[in-house]
């Protein structure tokens, strides 16, 4: 029917959609990006998983969006806006943090980048793009702050895993070894000078994510010498899947699941993200009053001791069926090869060791609260 | 991938070979394709009645979860129990993995699934190839 075709939502694609179709991957619908969820050519799920858990992998962020906030008050338009303490950043430096609603919810979670004196990018979610910008640019507007969105500007490639330092050492003349753990540079890569390269990433695996201009050719001639120099590392092209369940394993949240506009940082377990003796962000006294009121939920982890997986919106039940709470994320956990999920549950079922059960298909199945995350990375390298 | 021709098919993806009385009942290779990695199969137990056209079970890769419905109604009689500690031979052989064996109680059902020609020519429409 045309009406309907004409309220259809474009579907998004980022500048490497049309490589992602010619290596074969699955593609699916994510929050209205059209992006690869596997690539049978790296071996499923799985395999992608593993490869990040042992070796690296690469890949397609660039549906991750991007805010900069520069001028005289970008420091305190940030510290007003967001919940971490910007004010400790050195430039080069990120930090881990959120946008919080007056309520002390989420609007977002964000990384926190100090480009420079006067000079911020926050990286932000795909499915909330227009939602941050949006909120961002309507509560900064009293400081003298530009905000920009630049959330087309870059093609996002995420390398991951313990060789990913290895690898991208190849295709840079930035010594690597200098930069730690959620700090970032700018240097020549592929050749394309002043890319900004920061190591991070969303897998809880060594990992740098770098950012190249968006348009097509650029941005598939770097995704192909990535692919082509991690060869001799076993480096495979990964797809949101793996994507979702590295994090998963990692007990990193995802926005719409343990974060939401109706679940405060302290039911998320984000206390040390959050700054409290930093006075006069959105949200603060909301969180105040949250904490002297008592957590009524929390987020736990769950491994299933019967056979069952527990999977996003399943109900928790206590051990005799009745409804406590509820499945946030749950899968299979393709390193661990146990089946895993986070859920909130009340303050009373939260202990390591508490015994509930997860409601699959009309049955009770049982599962335990075990310690998180549920992964944690060697501490070499 | 061939569709052996003494199977048949459902829309939902199921094969099933009959034998005389008696019929064995798996996924097949476009399902396991579409499902990608399988890491958890449930199935009903020995004994259980299942019915044409219903549940009977669900497989599960690490993305999705998928139900299974009977092509033909009859007493489970065997259940492929290799396929709870190894769901991945799914993914390795979808035709030779069975889940199920069952008496059918009505041999007639066989009659309205579709031939492997019919089947490999809805799953190419699905598909879009």
């Amino acid at each position: 029917m045309p009406a309907a075709e004409a309220t259809t939502p474009l579907i998004r694609k980022t500048a490497l959609n049309a490589l992602h179709r010619q290596m074969g991957a699955k593609m699916v619908d994510f929050n209205g990006w059209d992006m690869p969820v596997e690539y049978p050519c790296s071996g499923g799920i799985i395999a992608e998983h593993n490869a990040v858990r042992t070796g690296v992998g690469i890949f397609d962020v660039s549906h991750m969006g991007d805010i900069r906030l520069e001028g005289p008050q970008a420091l305190d338009a940030v510290q007003h806006i967001s919940m971490n303490d910007a004010s400790r950043l050195a430039i080069g430096q990120a930090q881990y943090s959120a946008v919080l609603y007056p309520q002390g919810t989420f609007v977002d979670d964000v990384i926190v980048h100090r480009m420079g004196e006067q000079d911020y990018l926050l990286v932000i979610n795909a499915g909330t793009r227009e939602k941050d910008f949006n909120w961002v640019w309507q509560n900064t507007k009293q400081f003298d702050c530009k905000v920009t969105n630049l959330s087309d500007d870059f093609t996002q490639i995420a390398i991951q895993g313990p060789k990913s330092a290895k690898l991208l050492q190849k295709l840079t003349d930035l010594d690597l070894s200098a930069v730690k753990f959620y700090w970032f540079t700018h240097g020549t890569v592929c050749g394309l000078k002043n890319i900004l390269t920061s190591r991070t990433g969303y897998t809880a695996e060594d990992g740098f994510e770098i950012y190249i201009p968006s348009d097509e050719s650029t941005s598939a001639r770097v995704w192909e010498e990535v692919l082509e120099a991690g060869k001799e590392f076993g480096a495979v092209a990964c797809g949101l899947g793996s994507r979702n369940t590295l994090r998963l394993e990692g007990k990193l949240p995802l926005y719409g699941h343990e974060i939401s506009d109706s679940i405060n940082v302290w039911e998320a377990g984000l206390d040390r993200f959050c700054k409290m003796e930093k006075t006069g962000f959105i949200g603060r006294p909301a969180l105040e009053q949250a904490k002297a009121a008592g957590l009524k939920r929390t987020l736990v982890g769950l491994e299933m001791v019967e056979r069952g997986i527990a999977r996003d919106g399943y109900k928790v039940l206590n051990e005799s069926g009745r409804e406590i709470g509820y499945v946030t994320s749950g899968s299979y956990a393709p390193f661990l090869k146990k089946n895993i999920a986070m859920a909130y549950v009340p303050m009373e079922f939260s202990a390591i060791g508490s015994s509930v059960k997860v409601e699959i298909r009309g049955q009770g199945v049982k599962a335990q609260v075990v310690p998180t995350p549920f992964y944690k990375r060697p501490k070499s390298s | 991938m061939a569709y052996p021709s003494d199977y048949k098919y459902t829309k939902e993806h199921e094969w099933i070979k009959a034998d005389g009385g008696n019929a064995t009942i798996g996924i097949t290779d476009y399902a396991q394709q579409s499902l990608g990695d399988i890491v958890f199969v449930d199935l009903p137990k020995v004994g259980a009645e299942i019915t044409v056209g219903k549940t009977l079970g669900s497989v599960e890769s690490v993305k999705a979860v998928s139900d299974l419905y009977a092509p033909a109604s009859g007493t489970v009689t065997e259940v492929n129990g290799a396929l709870a500690t190894a769901p991945e031979q799914i993914n390795k052989d979808a035709h030779g993995s069975w889940m199920l064996k069952i008496k059918l109680s009505n041999s007639g059902d066989l009659n309205a699934l579709l031939s492997a020609a019919d089947y490999e020519k809805f799953v190419a429409e699905e598909s879009g190839h």
